[in-house]
């Protein structure tokens, strides 16, 4: 069996722009068929690096590869990669099938195939039957399947997703979370998705690269940037974490190593309970008290700092202050780079 | 919507107002059906549609109406074009000068009508070029294309980025996107701007002045009959045609800009 392609090729990309390098150094893969995201606070370069792909910026240097084949300078418009943008970007004085349709009526398609093409298409993001409508006349959540429908017509290699769902209220965002993952399942299109919203990321993709400042901090599966992140960037952007270094790391761990520990490993009981042999513990006092409905979260202060602890409201019994006990697994420690 | 009614003084001076900006239309609307040839006296002692008929056979008239449709015509034209072109230019990409281009381009409309006139007609001599049909066309140009351009600057402004993206992301090549996406967009701003630059170059008069030979557009024509005390009523005729071709475009281009709005 031959090796596939990689879908995308970043080879030490670099995008300057005037003082800043919003993309700098860049090298990563996207295999084909993964559901690949691009995680990252506002201003990290992810949403550049949609753009080179995309075609809508050249890098300043370094080698972008779509299926092999070297496209840092070419046209947006000739390379097959569709894009589904952050305001949907639908043309308002077409309706939903000519929006849909608008890659087909550029290749010519004859009229009965567009047509047929439209309608499937329509169907597959459950809009059947909107065809004749404007782009005016449809909520939110459907201008999003709309656009979604459009770029995935012309059966892209890779498509390209700018926080598409950002736009969205919380429980539609989720209903369309599922959906693209379905969608994508079907389709077996590479999707590569940029959003700043942590949970998303973990949620949807195969993989994700967390960004910071134009680099990649983390590239790996959902649950390994989870428990295993490699930087403390990683550490505090991606879920919450305790990064612990100094006089608090020495208390701790017994060296001055910064390392992260999420708050839900960590338990919180009273200084009685027996420590388990291969466990490590503390004892500290409450400081803060953040009751989530789900969960609580506590801010408990030891000898050199704080540590977040978040226990799961399973009794009602929640304690409110006083010493306590925290004990963790030594697994659960992150040594951070 | 504010559901109170707004108070009786304020009515009042919206009123006073209106009257004050609209009854010298009346006036002039008025006396074209007066009996009286010379004098305008209130209230006129009779009416008649025989101006009417008497301005349908005056050559002069109708020779100074033609001209005025086809000076108006031509400019426009000419207007719709580079104002579009220059719009795109300046809107397209930053390049240097871009400011000061935008800002030469708008200048015209902001000058004295005095200035610009007395600017073209020494240019115009200058070059030794006779004054003709064209270089009232190229005068009138000169603000018509900034009506234009403005339009056509802020509809670009107000259509989104991303539309020219995605169309070229989805298989558009530049000229294409043009076609598809920026021409019907743009469609109702050209229409608004090439009428209201129609009205304006329509009822020119003091670039007309400066740049015309021996021609006289509707507007010269009207004045230089004011002059006359002979078959007065006629100039009232005419103005009833000026006020009609005028306020017929300006009135279509606003609805078409106001259903835009809308949608």
């Amino acid at each position: 069996m031959t090796e596939k392609l990689p879908a995308v090729e970043f080879v030490h990309v670099t995008r300057q722009f005037e003082a800043m390098r919003a993309v700098d150094d860049l090298s990563f893969t996207v295999d084909q068929g993964e559901f690949f995201s691009l995680l990252g606070p506002s201003g990290s370069g992810k949403t550049t690096c949609l753009r080179l792909i995309a075609g809508f910026d050249q890098p300043n240097s370094g080698s972008i590869r779509l299926l092999g084949q070297e496209a840092a300078s070419l046209p947006p418009y000739e390379r097959n990669v569709n894009t589904v943008f952050q305001d949907y970007a639908l043309f308002p004085h077409m309706t939903v099938g000519e929006n849909v349709g608008y890659s087909l009526m550029l290749k010519k398609t004859p009229k009965q195939e567009r047509q047929k093409r439209v309608e499937e298409m329509l169907e597959l993001v459950q809009l059947g039957g909107m065809m004749q409508r404007k782009p005016s006349q449809l909520s939110g959540g459907q201008r999003q399947r709309v656009a979604l429908a459009r770029a995935l017509i012309n059966e892209p290699q890779v498509l390209l997703l700018d926080e598409p769902l950002g736009a969205l209220d919380l429980k539609l965002r989720q209903q369309m979370q599922m959906e693209l993952k379905a969608i994508q399942k079907r389709v077996e299109i590479t999707f590569i998705f940029v959003t700043h919203d942590q949970e998303e990321a973990l949620t949807l993709s195969d993989r994700l690269a967390v960004f910071n400042r134009g680099k990649i901090e983390q590239i790996g599966v959902p649950a390994e940037v989870y428990e295993r992140p490699a930087t403390a960037f990683v550490a505090d952007f991606v879920g919450v974490s305790n990064v612990v270094d100094g006089t608090l790391a020495q208390a701790l761990i017994g060296s001055d190593r910064s390392f992260a520990i999420r708050p839900e490993k960590i338990h919180m009981t009273d200084l009685e309970t027996p420590v388990p042999p291969d466990a490590c513990s503390a004892v500290g006092q409450i400081q803060e008290v953040l009751y989530l409905g789900i969960s609580t979260r506590y801010r408990v202060a030891l000898q050199g700092g704080y540590l977040t602890v978040v226990e799961q409201n399973t009794t009602s019994a929640i304690p409110r202050s006083g010493k306590v006990q925290l004990i963790w697994q030594r697994e659960h420690i992150c040594p951070l780079s | 919507m504010p559901s109170k009614s707004a108070p009786l003084s304020l009515k009042i001076a919206v009123g006073g107002g209106l009257l004050f900006l609209y009854f010298p239309f009346t006036v002039i609307l008025l006396y074209a059906f007066t009996t009286e040839d010379s004098a305008f006296t209130f209230p006129p002692p009779g009416l008649t549609l025989k101006w009417f008929s008497v301005a349908l056979q005056r050559q002069d008239l109708w020779q100074a109406l033609t001209l005025s449709l086809q000076v108006a015509t031509v400019a426009t034209g000419l207007a719709l074009i580079m104002g579009t072109l220059a719009a795109i230019a300046v809107y397209r990409t930053p390049f240097f000068g871009r400011e000061a281009i935008s800002f030469l381009l708008l200048l015209p409309i902001a000058l004295p009508g005095i200035v610009t006139g007395i600017a073209l007609r020494s240019a115009i001599n200058l070059t030794g070029i006779p004054f003709s049909f064209w270089t009232v066309v190229v005068g009138h140009a000169t603000f018509c294309i900034v009506v234009v351009y403005n339009n056509v600057v802020a509809r670009l402004r107000r259509t989104a980025k991303s539309q020219i993206e995605a169309s070229m992301d989805l298989g558009a090549d530049p000229l294409q996107t043009f076609r598809y996406i920026v021409l019907p967009n743009l469609a109702t701003a050209l229409l608004a701007g090439g009428m209201l630059a129609f009205a304006l170059s329509f009822d020119e008069v003091i670039v007309t002045t400066f740049t015309a030979g021996q021609q006289s557009t509707l507007p010269i024509w009207i004045l230089s009959q004011l002059t006359r005390p002979r078959q007065r009523p006629v100039t009232n005729v005419a103005a009833v045609f000026v006020i009609v071709i005028t306020f017929l475009p300006i009135l279509l281009a606003h609805r078409l800009s106001q259903d835009r709005e809308s949608t």
